[in-house]
């Protein structure tokens, strides 16, 4: 027999109690695993993706929509600037670099971004297999897209029209695979990437099968060097720009946004915006989540000083046998911890298990890239804390169990 | 051998017992016959010190129990003495093999198996070794109850009523039992009780 041993048989005892307090402690703890995996992991992916993006400049509206569409390609655009306008800004003294973005179409979901080989380089993308795009219509696909459309090198697709599966398909202009990227963990995977001019060739309606007429390299856009800078028709959906120094950080926002028809977002200023209008959801939560820690903290103490009450025999003839004052605090106290440590390794097991579950039974999280099995330094201190409220718990139960007056008890009065 | 002198236990301010100087020798059985509320449980407390706070001396195998700190004692309890009370106190949530097991546990012994079951088959309940304690039956419950107070081979067992719950022919085995384990761990005895029927199988009496 050892202290464990005589705790062990106490909890199994009275299994539905135990049971009882186990779970509900369990509960509590897995909601605040959920939460946690979960907001660290955005707020990671947030930072991830917002890597190397200063500014990004778009037609005018809400400047928290210009950044979810534009940088994590979740809302739709606010509308489209000009290539001409969007070029001067691209040669702007204060912008280092400059990657144009072309939105509008979708395949199976996924969106079709025209844009530069600066874009893959921005998230570190690696080919897999295949090339990057180079001539009109020729794609290079995100890991997560290749895998869940099952598209291989050489594969072609019609896209369609808008960013959502309904849209209106053009089948008389088919992209081509070229080539499949590695995944980056970033927007990357869930995006199909192309030329900027493929997005409007799709667009043109082909009435007048005009003669393309190649710039030549004094008259070219910055940005689209297959058309003419001073091109009126031309547009993009936005401009995803770097600060070549940080005057630029004051002045460049200050300039687009009085000067030009054009908004400017920061997406770190905006992303932190979007997190504190999630934040108070996340807070409700926790905050329901320590009322269960609560709740159950109480049903593990009531538990314990009502099972005090029917064991004040055992305590009185174990003082008998021989232990001390300060053993039956420590066994009323271990109870205590064991009860509160199971019932955190639980919640801390069930909350990655949900996760797991929520990301492969619904789609839609798994484009949002959350792992359930990452594991972070605070769900060590939640199991630490459990040990803590474990002792809590047992603070009152454990100093009756050390006054036990074993005179009385035995003497039957 | 145990030694009493000017023993006196104050209850409250109008109540306190003065008790008759003792000197029994090792192996002896005795009984302690009194009316109740006379003080044979307070008398038999303070010699198993689970009592403090009288007047007068107690020694037991030499060691002033009086003088000991209450974790002292606690060990010494554990070491010197096995106790047997008028309902078992077994520990409900253990077979009874754990309950035994407790004894040398709590009392910082060597765990041995062997000795529990020879003490399990001293007493006739072997076969119970692994079941719960709410599976046995009154008179198998108090005989666990003596094994678990013999199994230490402590020096004096003291015994509180311990068969005062049980019908004649239970008292009878019980009683056989605790006398004959006595004899066989060389222990001494005390028995309080007001129960007549062991006036038959122990001879020597004090009476408070």
């Amino acid at each position: 027999m050892n202290l464990f041993a005589l705790i062990f048989a106490y909890l199994k005892a009275r299994p539905l109690n135990t049971l009882l307090n186990i779970l509900l402690l369990s509960l509590g703890i897995a909601m605040i695993t959920i939460l946690l995996l979960f907001s660290n992991q955005l707020q990671q992916k947030i930072a991830d993706n917002t890597k190397g993006i200063d500014l990004v400049v778009g037609a005018k509206g809400s400047p928290l929509q210009l950044i979810l569409c534009n940088v994590f390609h979740i809302d739709f655009p606010t509308g489209n600037i000009k290539l001409q306008e969007a070029d001067r800004l691209a040669k702007h003294r204060l912008v280092k670099n400059a990657i144009p973005m072309a939105l509008g179409d979708s395949y199976q979901n996924y969106r079709i971004v025209g844009t530069t080989h600066a874009y893959t380089e921005l998230y570190k993308g690696e080919l897999a297999s295949g090339d990057l795009w180079l001539a009109d219509m020729e794609v290079t696909i995100g890991a997560t897209v290749a895998r869940m459309l099952n598209l291989k090198l050489g594969d072609t697709f019609a896209s369609a029209h808008g960013l959502s599966e309904a849209g209106h398909a053009h089948e008389e202009h088919p992209f081509v695979v070229k080539g499949i990227l590695k995944p980056t963990f970033s927007v990357l995977d869930n995006l199909i990437l192309t030329n900027v001019s493929s997005i409007w060739l799709v667009h043109e309606h082909n009435e007048d099968e005009h003669e393309i007429i190649k710039p030549d390299s004094l008259h070219a856009s910055v940005l689209v060097p297959t058309a003419f800078a001073s091109d009126s028709t031309r547009e993009l959906t936005a401009l995803l720009l770097k600060y070549r120094n940080p005057i630029a950080a004051i002045q460049l926002p200050r300039y687009i946004n009085s000067q030009t028809n054009m908004q400017a977002a920061s997406p770190s200023f905006e992303a932190a915006r979007l997190f504190s209008i999630l934040g108070v959801g996340i807070d409700a939560l926790t905050g329901f989540a320590y009322v269960l820690i609560f709740i159950s903290a109480l049903s593990i103490f009531i538990a314990l000083y009502n099972s005090l009450k029917e064991r004040k025999y055992d305590l009185a003839i174990m003082r008998s046998m021989g232990a001390s004052r300060s053993k039956l605090l420590w066994a009323t106290q271990l109870e205590g911890v064991v009860l509160t440590f199971c019932g955190s390794v639980l919640g801390v097991a069930l909350g990655h298990v949900v996760l797991f579950l929520f990301t492969t039974l619904v789609t839609e999280s798994q484009t949002a890239g959350v792992n359930a099995f990452v594991f972070y330094v605070e769900e060590l201190y939640l199991l630490m804390g459990s040990v803590v409220l474990g002792i809590i718990c047992s603070l009152i139960p454990s100093w009756q169990a050390y006054r036990t007056d074993i005179h009385k008890v035995l003497a039957g009065n | 051998m145990i030694r009493t002198r000017s023993l006196l236990f104050r209850y409250n301010s109008e109540k306190e017992i003065a008790f008759t100087d003792l000197d029994i020798t090792s192996g002896d059985q005795f009984l302690l016959l009194g009316e109740s509320g006379s003080g044979k449980t307070t008398l038999l407390h303070l010699l198993g010190g689970l009592l403090k706070n009288q007047k007068g001396t107690i020694e037991v195998n030499g060691t002033s129990i009086t003088n000991l700190s209450e974790h002292e004692l606690d060990r010494f309890r554990g070491k010197h003495y096995g106790f047997i009370f008028q309902r078992n106190h077994l520990l409900a949530a253990l077979t009874v093999e754990q309950n035994l097991l407790m004894a040398p546990y709590l009392a910082g012994l060597n765990q041995d198996k062997a000795r529990v079951e020879e003490v399990l088959e001293q007493l006739g309940i072997a076969e119970q070794k692994k079941r719960r304690i709410q599976e046995l039956s009154l008179g198998q419950a108090q005989r666990v109850a003596i094994a678990r107070a013999v199994l230490n081979k402590p020096s004096v067992i003291l015994a509180d009523e311990p068969t005062s719950a049980l019908d004649d022919k239970n008292c009878d085995r019980v009683s056989e039992l605790l006398v004959s384990v006595a004899q066989q761990n060389q222990a001494t005895l005390i028995i309080a009780t007001h129960d007549q029927r062991l006036k038959n199988r122990i001879h020597n009496l004090i009476q408070l």
